[in-house]
């Protein structure tokens, strides 16, 4: 299989990454890679790169530095080529008006048509499966601007499913649900990694959701990789409050289980 | 049949009742029978028509409603192309300076032209006005508004159309002799006699509206915005470019035999969608169908409601077009409330 040249390679290798947009300097020199069938998690403040970075990774803004995919440079696959193997979760999401929900799932069969071509069964078959196992088959026929922010996320997640590429990049895929529906969301996705084996790199403002489901983690901070590793390397008391500015706590707790929780500067009554 | 085989088959048979109702609505009476024998045989006059009756069929009505259906159809479906990749549902067929570079061109024909060769000088001349002032928008929103979103282009569309407009209304006022011509170039109307302007339209029409039918799920994809769409793997630049190029042609073509009707590329798309669902791989075909029975009609209404003279078409299409869109937006807001 040419898709992927090299199976023993990273997912995705990222090596001096930099980017500019506007005369802005947004990113600069990232380096890191993602095991493929690991989860890792990009955090850090507001305006730190995380989504330039998830867009970077996606070709779909211009850098400099090298993006590998499978041990492949990301600039040599052709356009649909990548689309079949990186498919993206954006963190705001354009709705088409009136478009229904099994329509939309189905734009992520888009890679696997011809230019001209029409969907086949195989692509109805995929959108089927995607939003049986998002659990959306009764809304299949609903106005996807109908929905719930909880159901339109999981749509949005469904054509990406439906889209069949082992890189998912999930842009903050928990913004807007309720506390409920981000553990939900964030589980299905990690049933759906360990199902599929797919690879996810995702951004996160909520430390403790990202440390429950993250293998590893990349701390950006101003356009810059500060830190790599696990969660005890990343996610510590010090590096949180250098670079996010908050005092926290770090809990390892084996009834509550893991959490970073925000130290209050009053104290509680 | 699925829902959408039914509205290509109603947009289908719509268009042939409206192709009839061309033929047989006019001064002179022609049976239906004779008339659809008369179809059926290739302008071949069936026994029991005279001469006189299969000439007007194939000199008059025929070429006439020809030429109402492929406007009709290219105004539509790029309207809805346009629609779809500005994002639009605002944006028409003359978004890109179509209509003012079409209005100069033919406001030059006339004022310098050879009068006698005015059926053939205006509209050539408006087509090449149309695709020049097209190409002069699309350039400057490329190169000097700043790239390649769909807002540069707009705004290259309304610099380059008001330039030309104002270089029309100067040419006019220089030769006020020919204001009644130009004006009524500008309300829009349809030839009166002969092939030369189905002639003139056809290619054009052809290639461009075939190109929209065929790329119609890419504007499907379109509608996610541009970076979902790159990240679906679609090359959103050379789409846009594609479709620019298509409705223009469309466009150019019908602004050319038929001057500027106004209208049709929204209401058309906009009612289809109302009607069928937003997905472009039912807008676009019902557009095209429903966009020529919808001119072929109002064409019919303009040659007859006050024959012997005749309404400008442009006046009519707004005129039912108006309350009839009304109407449609009403029937969708009650049945989603």
């Amino acid at each position: 299989m040419t898709l992927r040249p090299n199976h023993d390679a990273p997912a995705l290798e990222v090596v001096g990454l930099g980017v500019r947009l506007g005369g802005q300097e947004i990113l600069r020199d990232v380096s890191f890679d993602v095991p493929a069938g690991s989860w890792v998690c990009a955090i850090g403040p507001n305006g730190a790169g995380k989504t330039t970075l998830v867009h970077a990774v996606a070709g779909l803004v211009p850098f400099e530095g090298r993006v590998d995919l499978w041990g492949r440079e990301l600039s040599t696959y052709p356009r649909r080529e990548r689309a079949r193997l990186v498919a993206i979760v954006p963190q705001k999401p354009v709705i088409p008006e009136g478009i229904r929900v099994a329509e939309y799932v189905l734009l992520g069969r888009t890679p696997h048509l011809g230019i001209l071509g029409t969907e086949r069964k195989a692509d109805h078959v995929a959108v089927a499966v995607a939003l049986e196992q998002l659990e959306l088959r009764w809304a299949a026929a609903r106005r996807l601007d109908s929905l719930s922010g909880g159901e339109l996320q999981r749509a949005v997640l469904a054509r990406a499913l439906a889209q069949e590429a082992p890189l998912l990049l999930l842009d903050e895929p928990t913004t807007g649900l309720d506390l409920g529906h981000q553990i939900r969301v964030l589980e299905l996705v990690d049933g759906l990694r360990r199902a599929h084996g797919l690879t996810v790199l995702s951004t996160m403002h909520d430390l403790t959701l990202a440390g429950r489901f993250a293998d590893r983690f990349a701390l950006l901070s101003q356009g810059r990789l500060v830190s790599t590793g696990s969660r005890t390397d990343v996610l510590n008391e010090a590096v949180i409050a250098e670079h996010f500015g908050a005092s926290v706590r770090v809990i390892g707790d084996a009834d509550i289980g893991w959490a970073v929780v925000p130290v209050s500067e009053k104290g509680d009554a | 049949m699925s829902r959408r085989g039914r509205w290509l088959a109603l947009g289908a048979g719509l268009l042939f009742v409206s192709i009839v109702a061309g033929l047989l609505v006019g001064p002179v009476q022609i049976a239906p029978g004779a008339a659809l024998r008369w179809l059926a045989s290739f302008g071949a006059p069936p026994p029991g028509m005279s001469e006189q009756q299969a000439a007007i069929l194939g000199n008059l009505r025929l070429p006439r409603v020809i030429v109402a259906g492929l406007v009709g159809a290219s105004l539509s479906a790029s309207g809805a192309a346009y629609q779809a990749v500005f994002r639009n549902p605002l944006a028409d067929p003359y978004l890109l300076g179509a209509a003012a570079g079409a209005g100069l061109g033919a406001t030059i024909a006339v004022v310098f032209g050879p009068a006698t060769a005015f059926a053939v000088t205006v509209p050539l001349a408006a087509f090449i006005g149309a695709v020049a002032g097209v190409g002069m928008a699309y350039g400057l929103g490329r190169s000097t508004l700043g790239g390649r979103s769909s807002t540069s282009l707009i705004l290259g569309g309304i610099a380059v159309a008001s330039f030309l407009t104002a270089v029309q209304t100067f040419i006019q006022q220089q030769n006020a002799e020919t204001l009644r011509q130009v004006y009524s170039w500008i309300l829009g109307r349809l030839g009166t006699t002969g092939w030369d302007d189905a002639r003139i339209a056809l290619p054009s029409v052809v290639v461009a509206v075939s190109t929209l039918w065929l790329i119609r799920r890419l504007l499907d994809v379109i509608e996610v915005g541009d970076l979902e769409a790159e990240s679906l793997g679609l090359n959103v630049g050379r789409l846009r470019v594609v479709v620019v190029v298509a409705a223009s042609l469309a466009t150019a073509a019908a602004v050319s035999v038929a001057g500027l009707i106004g209208f049709v590329g929204i209401i058309v798309p906009h009612t289809v969608r109302l009607l069928a669902g937003t997905s472009y791989r039912q807008v676009l075909p019902l557009s095209v169908l429903f966009g020529a029975s919808f001119l072929i009609l109002v064409d019919l209404l303009a040659r007859t409601a006050v024959a012997p003279a005749e309404i400008p078409i442009g006046v009519i299409t707004a005129f039912v077009g108006a309350p009839f869109f009304v109407l449609a937006l009403r029937r969708a807001g009650g049945r989603s409330a």
